[in-house]
């Protein structure tokens, strides 16, 4: 264990945590507006529709990321005079572009069936009685599929959350120098990969907590009618 | 583009993605195989009643759970290669250069990452079998190992079929990952094609083709399994 290494490499690595949670929120935050209609495609009842947005899904889920930024990264440049041609060559020659891109579209495909797991959770009984006292359909989706479904769907958005974060890696293939980027830089550099890599480990990891402590937070906030979630049994016991 | 870049021979880079293709399902199975080995090992420390046992295993799931993989392979690859040297160095005083086994430490990689996901499905798997069972089992004097295999084993398995499957599928998809480090799978393949032929798009779709041709047949493989594995027992 090299203490000086560690004490030099870890601001630098501190400071590739912007790009990472950049990368990371920036593309679930697009991802999930994107999501939406795709959810909701799901769910119709036109066939076509539906399976277009299953096909979309199934696609995006079966393949790997890596092959996914590749092929927007790399493969755009094929098209090159075509995309300057519509304009967005200035666009796709952008690693940072790509990567919140491929990540995005990544990510909506989880999420949308996210989404539609949350949204069928609704009873169909509330939905009728809704009805039966006149709501519209606005306002039966914000007085009651919303607020049910959100609660449903939490917890597999932080899962969901979590491992976008670990996904962000991946645009360290195509140049961009987020914390394992930043890693594998220093690790080239020292040939020190086990210190390196407690400390970038480290990190990834308090992200990744702070994620699931803020989703506690969240979900008994969101449910107090529940009792805390991970504090409740204790309580129980003290009593 | 040109798919005549896709046909057999010297020319083509058919047989080559075919190769790549063995080669990603080769690391895919061994590594799916190691990662039920690790499973196992640790749904059982996280079910002994061990309290060091149970922290062993929470912490072997939390870590490679919140690590990106990629960072688990740059650790294996480079920290393993300097162990291996230093090791060759100190205990057979050899000073030439030597090499990891990619295959062995690719497998080794994607195994210790997907199995901290068996973790979870085999634990889950062992925890939904009734207690009546093991204390029936326990009652007409089955021993600790018969029980295990008679009661424990067969009925865990059918649980863990499905989340197994979805460790397969991951399994698979991390195989890109040690493309990497250059090992000659379909990525690499797709990236070697692209660098030496100026199309990159007609690589990396072809990449993209197979790897989803892969996930569907497996898809379909596992809901066999999932059928016959069910074939006994009685629907509500």
């Amino acid at each position: 264990m090299d203490f000086e290494l560690i004490a030099e490499a870890f601001p630098k690595l501190i400071g590739a945590v912007d790009e990472t949670l950049i990368l990371a929120f920036s593309s679930v935050f697009i991802g999930f507006f994107f999501a939406i209609p795709i959810a909701i495609m799901r769910l119709s009842k036109s066939r076509a529709l539906s399976s277009l947005a299953y096909g979309y899904v199934y696609i995006f889920r079966s393949t790997p990321l890596l092959v996914q930024i590749f092929l927007i990264y790399y493969g755009s440049g094929q098209f090159r005079s075509f995309f300057e041609q519509i304009g967005l060559w200035i666009l796709l020659k952008e690693a940072w572009f790509c990567a919140i891109f491929a990540l995005m579209l990544n990510t909506a495909a989880y999420t949308s069936e996210i989404i539609r797991g949350g949204i069928q959770s609704v009873p169909w009984v509330q939905l009728e009685a809704a009805r039966a006292i006149g709501m519209s359909g606005f306002l039966m989706f914000r007085r009651i599929i919303f607020p049910v479904a959100v609660r449903q769907a939490l917890p597999a958005y932080g899962n969901e959350l979590m491992l976008m974060v670990k996904a962000t890696s991946l645009a360290s293939t195509i140049t961009i120098i987020e914390i394992t980027g930043m890693a594998k830089k220093i690790i080239a550099e020292t040939y020190r990969p086990i210190e390196i890599f407690l400390i970038a480990g480290s990190i990834y990891l308090a992200i990744n907590f702070l994620i699931s402590r803020g989703l506690v937070v969240t979900e008994n906030w969101l449910n107090p009618h529940l009792g805390k979630r991970r504090t409740g049994k204790r309580l129980a016991n003290a009593k | 583009m040109n798919f005549s870049l896709l046909g057999w021979g010297n020319a083509g880079w058919g047989d080559e993605f075919l190769r790549g293709t063995a080669m990603t399902l080769a690391v895919a199975t061994c590594a799916f195989l190691l990662s039920i080995v690790f499973g196992t090992i640790f749904a059982g420390a996280k079910l002994s009643r061990f309290r060091a046992l149970q922290i062993v295993g929470d912490i072997y799931t939390t870590v490679l759970r919140g690590i990106p993989e990629l960072l688990v392979i740059y650790l294996v690859f480079f920290g393993g290669g300097t162990l291996l040297r230093t090791i060759a160095r100190s205990l057979f005083g050899f000073e030439g250069y030597v090499d990891l086994p990619v295959f062995a430490t690719g497998v080794l990689c994607i195994g210790v990452s997907a199995g901290a996901y068996s973790t979870e499905v085999i634990r889950g798997a062992v925890l939904t079998i009734q207690k009546g069972e093991i204390e029936a089992a326990r009652a007409v004097g089955m021993s600790t190992m018969l029980r295990f295999r008679r009661i424990l084993v067969p009925q865990a398995a059918r649980f863990a079929l499905p989340g197994l499957g979805n460790v397969w599928q991951f399994a698979l998809k991390d195989t890109a990952l040690i493309s990497i480090v250059s090992l000659v799978e379909i990525m690499r393949t797709a990236a070697i094609g692209a660098a030496s032929t100026k199309e990159p798009f007609t690589f990396f779709i072809t990449a993209f083709c197979i790897f989803l041709f892969l996930a569907s047949i497996s898809n379909r493989g596992f809901r066999m399994a999932e059928t016959w594995a069910e074939r006994g027992v009685r629907r509500e």
